[in-house]
């Protein structure tokens, strides 16, 4: 009942914005390289799907974003969990690591498209730069807030440190690390595209450059769309991961 | 391993404990010995900040004694022994783990096959009181409930020392003394559940607690802890018969042993 509630909300919401849209498209009298009717922009989403080159796309950056969000998770996660467990380790890493997230990631990116060149490369180590900040914080502070009684609880049965950290340290480190998960997800999208605006010859990012150059703004207008649903789709996918590993933290609420 | 049925499961020699830090040194236990024999309840009292819950973890091989020895069925202590069962002043369960899951979990540690774990933890949850409960997550159960998971954990590997943290300490007064009550029915009389008549063997118990009536009830034998670093000031033998029964507590008997610990906790 809710469920569906909120669906139409949404539908509505979206109906709402698009007449906005229009009427604004329609009585302001734009020309169609400042601001493409929703029309003209189904039009031109219609075209670049029919040939083929929308999925080319989009097949390129979503490689990136996963290459990229897979590589950050693991270099967070492995890093993450060794300064949480060891201080020595933390001491000598965290000046780096807090230095290096004053350096705003657009401003690095050329630079790693001059070393690695316009391929493939570049754009998975911007995105994964961009996710490993948010991952390595939220695994530390999970590993950290491990209760020191189930270590003891542990310990007291003898437990392997390969049992402690399957049987307590990732299930209980799971919801803020997931927490973290969820915000390098939409980073990642976030990372490609900054890469391929800097260099590239296929991806999204590069789909916006080129109609901004031919002045077709339409098609800036479908690749920023599709764009938006491939975040919110990872965001999602992300939730779902949530609602099934976290299931024994959902507090079923009776008034939803 | 040769053990006389008469030699103490557990001896301490002059245990001493100290915690260093930045700001010094914290004695906490004093040169502390005693001796623990096979299958006795001791009750462990003191006030508050003493250094109880350190006595228990150096005896559950938790934390290295900073001097003097433990001996555990005759041989010196190092680290975690098997055949151990630890209950700790909260109930520390796992949230994501069912009841059925948490009661388990010592099971699974030691490499049980699933086909052994599933009986054995369904025997421990009737014996506790939990049956329809194995599927519920920690979250919604009482303070009660909780604990008497925690107890099954501590007993599902068939252990036989416990270790007992003042495990109803969160719990009120009514239900404390049903699961007191509870707690010899299991791990003293041994007279197991009389709806599937599982019977384990008697254990060996120290429990800590800060309750005077408590200590008295369940235990063979209660010992008094000053202020820290504690010693022990007083050893007492708790004559009543078993099994205790519940109007044990409004003799006269039980009530002088009561005044008598409360006057040396001072
Ligand atoms: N790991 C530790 N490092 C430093 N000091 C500690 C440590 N563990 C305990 N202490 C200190 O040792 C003293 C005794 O602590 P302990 O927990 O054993 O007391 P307790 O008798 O169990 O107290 P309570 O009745 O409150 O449970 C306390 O002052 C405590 O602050
Ligand atoms: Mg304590």
């Amino acid at each position: 009942m809710k469920d569906t509630q909120r669906v139409i909300f949404v539908i509505v919401s979206l109906l709402g914005m698009l007449l906005l849209w229009q009427l604004i498209v329609w009585t302001a009298d734009l020309p169609a390289f400042v601001l493409p009717s929703p029309g003209n922009v189904a039009r031109r989403f219609m075209q670049i799907l029919e040939d083929g080159s929308l999925l080319r796309h989009l097949g390129v950056t979503l490689f990136e974003v996963l290459l990229g969000l897979s590589l950050g998770l693991i270099l967070a996660t492995l890093t993450g969990y060794l300064l949480a467990k060891s201080r020595p380790v933390e001491r000598f890493l965290a000046p780096y690591i807090v230095a290096s997230q004053s350096v705003p990631m657009v401003a690095v990116a050329p630079l790693l498209v001059i070393w690695l060149g316009p391929g493939l490369l570049s754009k998975v180590l911007i995105a994964a730069l961009i996710v490993f900040f948010p991952v390595l914080i939220n695994t530390i502070v999970g590993v950290r807030a491990v209760p020191e009684d189930l270590y003891a609880l542990m310990r007291s049965l003898q437990a392997t440190r390969w049992q402690i950290l399957r049987h307590l340290e990732v299930p209980a480190a799971m919801p803020v690390f997931l927490g973290g998960l969820r915000v390098g997800a939409t980073l990642a999208v976030i990372g490609a595209v900054v890469g391929e605006f800097v260099g590239a010859d296929r991806g999204l990012g590069f789909l916006i450059n080129v109609g901004r150059g031919m002045y077709d703004t339409a098609l800036v207008f479908v690749a920023v769309f599709v764009l938006v649903a491939l975040a919110l789709a990872l965001y999602g996918l992300v939730v779902a991961l949530e609602n099934h590993l976290l299931a024994w933290q959902r507090r079923e609420t009776k008034d939803g | 391993m040769t053990l006389s049925k008469n030699e103490p499961i557990l001896s301490v020699k002059d245990l001493q404990v100290t915690f260093s830090d930045a700001n010094g040194d914290l004695q906490v236990l004093n040169p502390l010995s005693f001796t623990v024999e096979r299958q006795e309840f001791v009750g462990v009292l003191g006030p508050s900040g003493c250094g109880k819950s350190t006595l228990l973890r150096v005896l559950g091989g938790l934390l290295a004694p900073t001097d003097g020895e433990v001996l555990f069925r005759g041989e010196a202590l190092q680290g975690p022994r098997r055949g151990v069962g630890f209950v700790f002043q909260n109930a520390n369960l796992m949230p994501w783990r069912t009841v059925f899951a948490n009661i388990a979990l010592p099971l699974e540690l030691q490499g049980a096959p699933d086909s052994e774990i599933a009986p054995r933890v369904h025997e421990l949850i009737e014996l506790v009181g939990l049956q329809g409960f194995a599927d519920w997550l920690p979250r919604d159960l009482s303070g009660g409930m909780a604990q008497r998971v925690a107890i099954a954990r501590a007993l599902v590997h068939d252990p036989d020392v416990l270790l007992l943290d003042e495990p109803f300490g969160a719990l009120d007064a009514l239900t404390r003394e049903q699961m007191g009550a509870e707690l010899l029915r299991i791990a003293i009389d041994a007279r197991g559940n009389a709806r599937n008549g599982s019977r384990m063997e008697r254990k060996t118990i120290i429990m800590v607690t800060h309750a005077i009536d408590e200590a008295v009830y369940l235990a063979d034998r209660v010992l008094v802890l000053g202020p820290r670093p504690a010693t022990i000031r007083l050893d007492v033998s708790v004559d009543l018969p078993r099994p205790r029964e519940e109007s044990l507590r409004y003799t006269p008997h039980f009530g002088a042993l009561a005044q008598h610990l409360r006057v040396a906790i001072g």
